[in-house]
């Protein structure tokens, strides 16, 4: 396939089948937010350290900045925008809010899906597991301390809907 | 904002066509698989190729099989599928220990196991962006004529970084290359083996023994080395994500009564693994005591010298490395630390 070449590259992102055209070097993360408009993840070191653009390629925490989006292709992404159901809120969402888990929120996107995938497979996660599954995410406002309550709170949430 | 240079692209479903690829335009290929080394290194534009060789779609690399040989690992393993697979924590627990000692989740459920054997040296001169070392005239390793590490150098000194591999040199662990048939494109793909401690070469722009067209399909660990406990020890800024600073990997036979056999290697040093000389003498046949423990580090302390080419000091650099042999050697002789 040529350098300069566009070529179509379709996702099954949120639920939905979208193609977009591309060049071989575009990233996951520049697909979603310059070509799908998905502007939830987060563009912060583009280099694989700070976690803010992270989404699940088939179910797993994946980060966007590093990976092709043509290995994407005809895979299922799921990405921040893609928690709220029908304009409600996920509970993670919600405990973010409610335990001031979120300040300047630029890390919030990336949190909450390593959160979620996270709560996927573990639906009572202990404070360790918590902050092992959010250690390749940084925060530089919160201290993690509020972000950790929230992840918590979720947990409980969920576990008290599953009943 | 970090753009990725411009390439072609080609995503092979087969070890075979992948080799024709590979074989197509010789020496203008970067091979990827889980992309966490390759793609931070293209956008710095440590790597300029032509054209990405995405091994995402090749199955046969995929697995873990244990058969009456050995533990066979595919390239294409992730690092969170080595750590979590049940037969290595019980048999190889170093080996478990150091991939959940890569990065982060994301990154660990992203980088390959060919891939992390494969990682590029990392430097405090290189792992920067073009305008950084454009600004400092380049370096040995790329661009430029000058190591910045070591002056007067006329090698790279830029050091491994790889967390698993020094734990394979330790086990006795073998990689299993693809390489191209006499003829180039048309000959048949052979495969040939050596000791992953074979694979590594001491020359930091290029530290393994690839040639272009060539290919990691595999390590193996030898049924032998059944009964050889491992453990791994890693220096690093945050436990959460960085690279090693230092690390230390070790492989024992016997328990601490009696020492069987001894082996060390340590790693961040240099552009290759180093795995301590003359520890037989002193180690094989005798208890793990506080004598033994001192008389190994100091062995380590006299045969490692770490090198201002990732950050922090190198003297305290260099007298924590007796410190993480002491560390690391108790888990590998079967008593807590």
């Amino acid at each position: 396939m040529d350098a300069a070449a566009l070529v179509p590259c379709t996702i099954h992102i949120n639920g939905d089948s979208r193609t977009c055209a591309i060049t071989p070097a575009t990233t996951l993360l520049e697909a979603l937010r310059y070509e799908l408009r998905l502007t939830g993840s987060k563009q912060g070191c583009d280099k694989g350290d700070c976690g803010a653009c992270t989404v699940l390629v088939d179910g797993v925490p994946t980060l966007s900045c590093l990976t092709l989006a043509l290995a994407c292709d005809g895979r299922a992404v799921t990405t921040v925008e893609g928690l709220a159901e029908k304009g409600v809120p996920h509970p993670l969402q919600d405990a973010f809010d409610r335990t001031g888990g979120a300040q300047c929120g630029f890390c919030t996107p990336g949190m909450l899906m390593s959160a979620y995938a996270l709560l996927q497979r573990e639906s009572a996660p202990s404070r360790d597991e918590i902050s092992h599954a959010l250690s390749g995410n940084l925060c530089r406002c919160t201290g993690y301390t509020k972000i950790l309550d929230a992840v918590e709170l979720a947990a409980a949430e969920l576990r008290e809907r599953a009943k | 904002m970090l753009t990725l240079p411009v390439f072609a692209w080609s995503r092979p479903k087969t070890v075979d066509e992948a080799m024709r690829v590979l074989a197509a335009s010789p020496g203008e290929c970067l091979i990827v698989a889980g992309g966490t080394d390759a793609v931070p290194n293209l956008k710095h534009r440590l790597h300029e190729p032509k054209r990405l060789v995405h091994l995402g779609g090749i199955e046969e690399l995929r697995g873990i099989r244990v058969t009456d040989a050995g533990l066979e690992v595919g390239a294409l393993v992730t690092l969170t599928e080595l750590a979590a697979h049940p037969y290595v924590r019980e048999h190889y627990a170093g080996v478990a220990d150091a991939a959940e000692h890569v990065a982060s989740p994301q990154i660990r459920n992203m980088g390959t196991v060919g891939g992390n054997l494969c990682l590029d040296t990392r430097c405090t001169y290189y792992n920067q962006t073009f305008f950084w070392r454009e600004a400092l005239g380049f370096c040995l390793k790329k661009d430029g004529t000058r190591c910045h590490v070591v002056p007067q150098g006329k090698r790279c000194v830029a050091a491994h970084s790889s967390d698993v591999a020094p734990v394979w040199i330790a086990l006795g662990a073998q990689v299993e290359i693809a390489t191209p048939g006499a003829d180039g494109a048309s000959g048949a793909v052979t495969r040939r083996l050596l000791p992953v401690e074979a694979f590594f070469v001491g020359d930091g722009v290029h530290n393994n023994v690839l040639v272009p067209g060539e290919l990691v399909t595999r390590v193996l660990v030898p049924a032998s080395s059944l009964g050889v406990r491992t453990a791994y020890r890693k220096l690093r800024p945050r436990a959460a994500i960085d690279f090693p600073m230092l690390s230390v990997a070790v492989a024992a036979r016997g328990d601490a009564s009696r020492i069987e056999a001894l082996r060390v290697v340590v790693s961040a040093l240099g552009a290759k693994p180093r795995t301590l000389g003359g520890l037989d003498a002193i180690a094989v046949g005798k208890p793990h005591d506080a004598a033994l423990a001192e008389a190994v580090g100091a062995v380590a302390f006299k045969q490692c010298h770490p090198l201002s080419n990732v950050p922090y000091d190198t003297d305290w650099r260099h007298d924590m490395v007796p410190v993480f042999v002491k560390r690391a050697a108790p888990g590998a002789l079967g008593v807590d630390a």
